[in-house]
């Protein structure tokens, strides 16, 4: 037991957690927090909008598997984490965020919580939809054990984020802080072992599978279970695909790869699914953007679905076999029930199947690119940037683009806002990715509208030296809606048009960032070449046709084989 | 595949950290995914820190099932049973203001609430007020009855449930 105010006790406590960056804002109610930050080790990222610091936060723990901590003061700064905070959520990515909050108590009654005083939110009641634990925090000796636990549910189990609320008054409160090691929750189990039973159950169908396919989710990244889903699908001959959150799980160049499944899947991954007569469906909680039409989805096919959140087990999809595990030891003790049974095959109709239909893909690929297409940018880009390296997104046609034509071999290497869909997620996302993999290129593929939502952040990647390459497929649109106007609304256009304005290039040099607008491929490349070595973030602008589709696609509500390939 | 799934009411039983904020969070669990709350009882246990919800739901058995998975993934909820309805008491109390204009009317609802052993416990003039425990179809029976003379405000509990025999919904200490 040591004698010291809640503020020191937080920053002790995130200390030995090992946080080594926050990212955040300063505020009112969180005044005695920063005073004690400055003697810490932490390093604090200012930024310049909450959401922003939430979603590095989410970045950050996404390119590195560790969590990731935002901060920010009571009312308005919490409530600008909500989006990010909803986002991280969505996409299971472990979010420590840290409020201020107005006193608990006060002499006078004022300035206290339930008072609506000055800057107070409910933040408990805004986030418990979106947090997998909230917690205000009672009595300042609380801080360590709360801290202790927020980071222990947070990286455990289905990751999510967790939220501290801690009011002023007991950030400056002294009182006797305990830092344990111990943790004990009595309603949360962390660690869940597949029943044997059921793997054996999954094994049986595998083996007799004549046309296995690997739906691989975000839950295989999450878990690092990469190599056991590759020694299992080579084993099985399995075609993988993946959800737009799984991808990079499998290196997306082996022959087994058909990218991603779903509204805007490969062609080749949309027909081989329909055609697989038994689905390994593994950590996904199949979106409706990667299933279409639920009771169209793999009708005939046998389904095996392993989760470790129980409840997305049936929640969508009805399945056959549900495993409740972890992705890694499931896939491991799936591939153990099965390697002394099944010899690995050199061919079979179902791979000659799966080349045959990349081939085609392939065939189209390489024709009638040379303008500014956003497949062949994206193509060069890949061929550009080393096999580590991170690329974001943000949401819209710019990150649909971006699953289908840039390749990602590595998990972690592609970060993108997959259940929420927040426009401006992937530029502080990169940001947060380059503090945390500060020797990787990171590289945010951006649209025009999207960037706009989240570019003030260009002033903390130049004052916090986080230099991060962001290429805006400019069509002065926000382009995916368009695009829907124009296939579903007889291209009437409504509040879509973006002008040509801001110019892009003026926009990252008024920050003291660098910009390049370019006009051809070669141009392309070369502004690409100078971003991979500059010392601050680069903008490129890349105009491109607002006319430009996305395709293949499949219509909302519509089944997968209702795919328009374009 | 699916069948057509039969709706029907099913009582859960959850024990939950006893401490503020927890049965926001159930409720706006229930709320967020749709799921509806026929009625729910709270109250301590024998143990301290701990609380005792009992929910009553209508759904198949799919929702049902989704209901349990999504209450047990709440960290304040420490344990989620679905009662076996064939093997269950339920209770619940309500307290039913008649309105009672002459003695007549005072001395027929007296006799109906003796039938229904239930209890007056409150007179004035032109009212009686009765409490009632049972079954949850026993106080609508009852309220029925009630409703010619005039009921003028009913609080009812909603259900609270205990599975029969030795076995207990408990958290080791």
């Amino acid at each position: 037991m040591v004698k010291m105010p809640g503020a020191k006790a937080l920053m002790e406590a995130l200390e030995r957690q090992n946080v080594k960056e926050i990212f955040g804002i300063c505020g009112g109610a969180i005044l005695p927090v920063y005073d004690a930050l400055l003697d810490s080790k932490i390093r604090h990222i200012l930024m310049r909008h909450e959401q922003c610091a939430a979603h590095a936060a989410d970045g950050y723990a996404r390119a590195s598997g560790r969590p990731g901590v935002c901060m920010a003061t009571s009312g308005p700064g919490a409530t600008n984490l909500v989006t990010g905070i909803a986002n991280a959520y969505m996409d299971s990515s472990p979010v420590i965020a840290i409020t201020g909050q107005v006193n608990t108590f006060s002499a006078n009654f004022s300035y206290m919580i339930g008072k609506d005083a000055f800057q107070e939110a409910d933040i408990i009641g805004i986030t418990t939809p979106i947090t997998k634990y909230n917690y205000q925090v009672k009595e300042a000796s609380e801080i360590p054990k709360m801290v202790k636990l927020a980071f222990y549910v947070a990286t455990t189990g289905r990751p999510g984020p967790v939220l501290i609320d801690l009011p002023k008054n007991l950030q400056t409160q002294n009182d006797e802080m305990e830092f344990t090691e111990e943790i004990q929750i009595r309603g949360y189990k962390s660690t869940i072992e597949p029943h044997p039973i059921q793997v054996k159950r999954a094994a049986e169908f595998l083996l007799k599978a004549e046309r296995p396919m690997v739906l691989a989710g975000g839950g295989v990244i999450i878990s690092n279970a990469s190599p056991e889903l590759l020694t299992l699908a080579e084993l099985l001959m399995a075609p993988v695909a993946t959800t737009l959150m799984g991808k990079g799980c499998f290196p997306e160049n082996h022959p087994l790869s058909v990218g991603n499944v779903g509204m805007h899947g490969t062609s080749e991954a949309n027909k081989l699914i329909l055609a697989a007569d038994v689905v390994l469906a593994v950590g996904t909680r199949f979106s409706d953007r990667t299933t279409g039409k639920l009771d169209e989805f793999c009708h005939d096919a046998k389904i095996i679905h392993i989760d470790i959140d129980s409840a997305e087990i049936g929640k969508n999809v009805e399945v056959d076999i549900p495993i409740v595990g972890d992705a890694k030891g499931t896939l491991k003790a799936i591939h153990q029930s099965l390697v002394h049974r099944l010899k690995k095959k050199e061919s079979c109709p179902w791979f000659d199947r799966v080349q045959e239909l990349k081939g085609q893909l392939q065939d189209k690929a390489d024709t009638s690119e040379g303008s500014l297409k956003p497949r062949s940018l994206l193509t060069e880009l890949r061929k550009m940037l080393p096999e580590d390296a991170i690329v974001t997104t943000e949401v819209g046609q710019n990150q649909m683009w971006a699953a289908l034509h840039f390749k990602a071999y590595k998990p972690r290497t592609f970060i993108s806002s997959g259940g929420l869909g927040t426009m401006g997620f992937g530029f502080p996302a990169a940001l947060g990715a380059k503090v945390a993999c500060p020797d990787k290129q990171v590289v945010d593929i951006a649209g025009d509208g999207s960037f706009i939502m989240t570019e003030q952040d260009l002033a903390s990647s130049v004052m916090e030296k986080i230099p991060v390459t962001v290429i805006v497929l400019n069509n002065s649109m926000l382009g995916m809606v368009a695009q829907w106007q124009r296939l579903f609304y007889n291209r009437r256009y409504s509040a879509v048009n973006l002008g040509n304005i801001p110019d892009f290039v003026k926009l990252a040099e008024a920050y003291g960032a660098q910009g390049f607008s370019v006009g051809s491929l070669s141009e392309f490349k070369e502004a690409v070449k100078k971003a991979m070595k500059s010392e601050v973030t680069t903008v490129v602008d890349v105009p491109i046709s607002s006319e430009e589709d996305v395709f293949p696609m499949i219509p909302a509500g519509s089944g997968l084989q209702g795919m328009i390939e374009g | 595949m699916i069948a057509m799934m039969k709706e029907q009411t099913h009582i859960i039983a959850a024990i939950v950290e006893h401490k503020p904020g927890v049965l926001y969070k159930v409720s706006n669990m229930f709320r967020r995914r749709g799921f509806n709350i026929e009625s729910i009882s709270v109250g301590p246990t024998e143990q301290r820190d701990l609380a005792r919800m009992t929910i009553t739901v209508n759904g198949d058995q799919k929702i049902i099932e989704q209901v349990i998975k999504q209450l047990s993934k709440l960290i304040d909820v420490i344990k989620v049973s679905k009662l076996d309805p064939d093997n269950i008491v339920t209770r619940e109390m309500a307290l039913v203001k008649v309105h009672t204009s002459d003695a007549r009317a005072k001395s027929d609802v007296i006799n109906y609430a003796n039938i229904f052993r239930a209890r007056v416990v409150d007179v004035s003039p032109e009212s009686l007020m009765v409490e009632i425990t049972g079954d949850p179809d026993k106080i609508d029976a009852f309220i029925n009855l009630m409703k010619p003379f005039g009921v003028k405000e009913v609080a009812r509990t909603g259900i609270t449930a205990l599975s029969r025999g030795a076995k207990s919904v408990k958290i080791e200490e």
